[in-house]
């Protein structure tokens, strides 16, 4: 008699042949590895990014912050910070990295603060290529960035010629998520008027932001179709716990009320969270297939080779 | 730990614009209470669910090998494992066909599915092996066609506007039927194995092990086991691409236990207590395929399909391809320039 070596859970119908396990079989070495996610922040000082990221993966990616003063931006350039964190839950790993861009749009004259960003993004794309075509491949690692909030300021009418020049530039190279931010200065109806003049104006400059793929079979169509209806999510960000009807949760506290960050009626928060992690898959596809392909084709072309 | 930037000639370049980025000690998470862990729950572990409908959206492929002598079962182990007809016996081969006086290379795709995934299969038989007067040198068509595909795969993948995904014709698993003479491996054998382990996954067993008794078998199996380790052949799985502990055990006890699978197909149903079986009717009793008493089919099956398919693809992709890869961007290694016909004519960075 011979000891089956493997538990197979399946019953063994007639005419099962087994390779529906593939699936799992691919998940165990990722859930082994983990995953590996690069979210880029990119908007003027103040409008509260460090504040979101902190809100949306529930961590202070920033405890020793210094935020100088408006005399020391004057002569401040963009610089490129990159955190990373470790994110566990139910057994799957996350390194999450997010770059972060203080001292964008902080200059009186902000004509190239984007190109730090622009030479980031390809400088990331550079060595991906290089390690590519390397003969050691066993150990890539992608620090490519795949996908990139950008901060609509809630102050204004609409987008801001900065706004504007910098999706433009953008859009071919990562996946743009445009966030309006601080969405508590607005009221309801100030909210809808604002995120309607920005898809407008988005649309009129030819700007290509990131599009969610259409839902699948078992997905919910009116999910999906509300997410995308929500498209620029107006969000607040909260580091404080506040004390509502007996839990602790997130939120604001005004005079008149608290807000509340989770709560859809309030804000966005959580349609942006969910769309987040439901496509990092997405998110990374787009940035291999599109953006990193078109970096390279065009990369390739040039050298002449 | 998160590595820094590696140094490379275009930062130089880049450096008067990018100024380095600053890279923070990487942040673990702060450990939540209980209670915060239901307001505290993200999503991330999602993403496996996101794989796992990737997956088996596109489907996948995978490229079984067959070598052996003819008449060894080759074509029905293979429509055994799968079920289905998929083996060269099933696309019009008629057995008495004569043998081919060279070894021939003949691939048959088919498209199976199952539990909504979707496997593009591709059986590649190698008729004539081993059946010639003089064998000698009789793999290197096999080694040629192997090679074949890597280039074919590299060709495309240098290539400027290149394929979203790439079409894998590679061989991932070979089978290697070894005669159940009883009594060792055959020369042969041992060239083939030799030659081949260092460019694709074998997996020998042995073929039509219903000739041989229990104690045969066992006595059998432990003789070809020991001439397969005498002789420094690398079999699937391979002890040095085993990647931790858990592997490892996991690998040592296929390895010293239970390979080579002793086998035995059939795609004929009998009716046995209530069921219908696969097996072969013989006067003195039903040999039945899947019962683990009377052969190993089944622990074959397992292992190829149910538990090690993802890994045997892994290895291809990872070590037997990469080799190929470096040996041909290094110009040398001994391989001749190929030319391998491509459908339209692309722009090559090679």
């Amino acid at each position: 008699y011979i000891q089956p070596l493997f538990s197979c859970q399946f019953s063994d119908s007639a005419g099962y042949v087994g390779f529906a396990n593939l699936p799992n079989q691919v998940h165990r070495k990722s859930v082994k590895k983990g995953f590996e996610f690069t979210l880029m922040v990119v908007g003027e000082s103040g409008l509260g990014k460090s504040t979101l990221i902190n809100s949306l993966f529930l961590t202070d990616l920033y405890p020793e912050r210094y935020i100088p003063g408006a005399a020391e931006k004057i002569e401040r350039t963009v610089q490129i910070e990159a955190s990373t964190v470790e994110i566990e839950e139910r057994g799957v790993k996350l390194r999450l990295t997010v770059v972060d861009t203080p001292g964008y749009g902080d200059a009186i004259n902000s004509q190239d603060c984007f190109k730090t960003i622009i030479h980031y993004i390809d400088n990331q794309f550079e060595r991906y290529l290089h390690d590519e075509s390397g003969l050691n491949r066993r150990h890539i690692i992608d620090n490519r960035v795949h996908c990139c909030f950008y901060f609509i300021s809630p102050f204004g009418h609409g987008l801001k010629p900065l706004d504007v020049e910098f999706m433009k530039a953008l859009h071919g190279k990562v996946n743009i998520v445009p966030v309006i931010a601080k969405a508590d200065t607005l009221t309801l109806k100030e909210r809808e008027r604002l995120k309607r003049r920005v898809l407008d104006e988005i649309s009129e400059h030819g700007i290509r932001i990131y599009q969610l793929p259409d839902a699948d079979s078992d997905e919910d169509e009116e999910f999906k179709e509300q997410t995308r209806a929500s498209i620029p999510f107006a969000v607040i960000g909260s580091n404080q716990l506040i004390e509502v009807k007996g839990k602790k949760i997130r939120g604001r506290l005004y005079p008149w009320g608290v807000v509340e960050v989770e709560n859809p009626e309030h804000n966005d928060f959580l349609k942006l969270r969910t769309m987040l992690v439901t496509h990092m898959q997405d998110l990374q596809e787009v940035t291999q297939d599109l953006h990193y392909e078109n970096f390279r084709s065009e990369r390739l072309k040039r050298t002449g080779k | 730990p998160y590595a820094g930037p590696v140094e490379s000639k275009n930062e130089a370049a880049m450096s008067e614009l990018v100024p380095e980025p600053r890279q923070k000690p990487v942040v673990p998470m702060k450990p939540m209470g209980i209670n915060a862990s239901l307001l505290g729950y993200i999503g991330i572990d999602t993403i496996i669910e996101q794989m796992r409908k990737k997956t088996m959206k596109t489907g996948f492929d995978f490229n079984i090998m067959v070598v052996g002598q003819s008449g060894l079962g080759k074509s029905t182990l293979v429509n055994t494992l799968f079920k289905s007809q998929v083996s060269r016996k099933s696309s019009g081969w008629n057995r008495e066909e004569k043998i081919p006086k060279t070894v021939e290379i003949k691939a048959i795709g088919h498209v199976i599915e199952e539990g909504g995934v979707k496997m593009k299969l591709t059986v590649i038989d190698t008729p004539g092996f081993g059946d010639q007067i003089n064998n000698e040198n009789c793999w290197e068509p096999i080694e040629k066609y192997i090679n074949e595909q890597y280039e074919k795969f590299l060709k495309e993948e240098v290539n400027i506007a290149r394929k979203k995904r790439i079409p894998d014709t590679r061989v991932h698993c070979c089978l290697y039927f070894i005669s159940p003479t009883g009594h060792s491996l055959r020369p042969l054998d041992l060239e083939f194995m030799k030659h081949l382990s260092k460019v694709v996954n074998i997996i020998p067993v042995i073929a039509k092990a219903d000739t041989m008794t229990l104690e045969e078998k066992t006595e059998f199996k432990q003789r070809v086991r020991k001439e397969l380790e005498v002789n420094g052949i690398e079999f699937y799985p391979q002890k040095e691409f085993d990647e931790d502990l858990e592997d490892k055990t996991e690998n040592d006890k296929i390895r010293q236990e239970s390979m080579p699978f002793a086998v035995v197909g059939s795609d004929k149903e009998y009716q046995v207590n209530g069921k219908r079986v696969l097996g072969r009717k013989t006067p003195w009793g039903i040999i039945e395929v899947e019962n683990l008493n009377h052969c190993e089919f089944a622990l074959l099956r397992d292992f190829v399909i149910r538990t090690h398919l993802q890994d045997l693809k892994e290895v291809t992709h990872n070590i037997h391809y990469e080799t190929y890869r470096a040996k041909r961007l290094n110009g040398s290694g001994g391989l001749p320039p190929m030319t391998v016909k491509t459908e339209e004519n692309h722009e090559s960075n090679l």
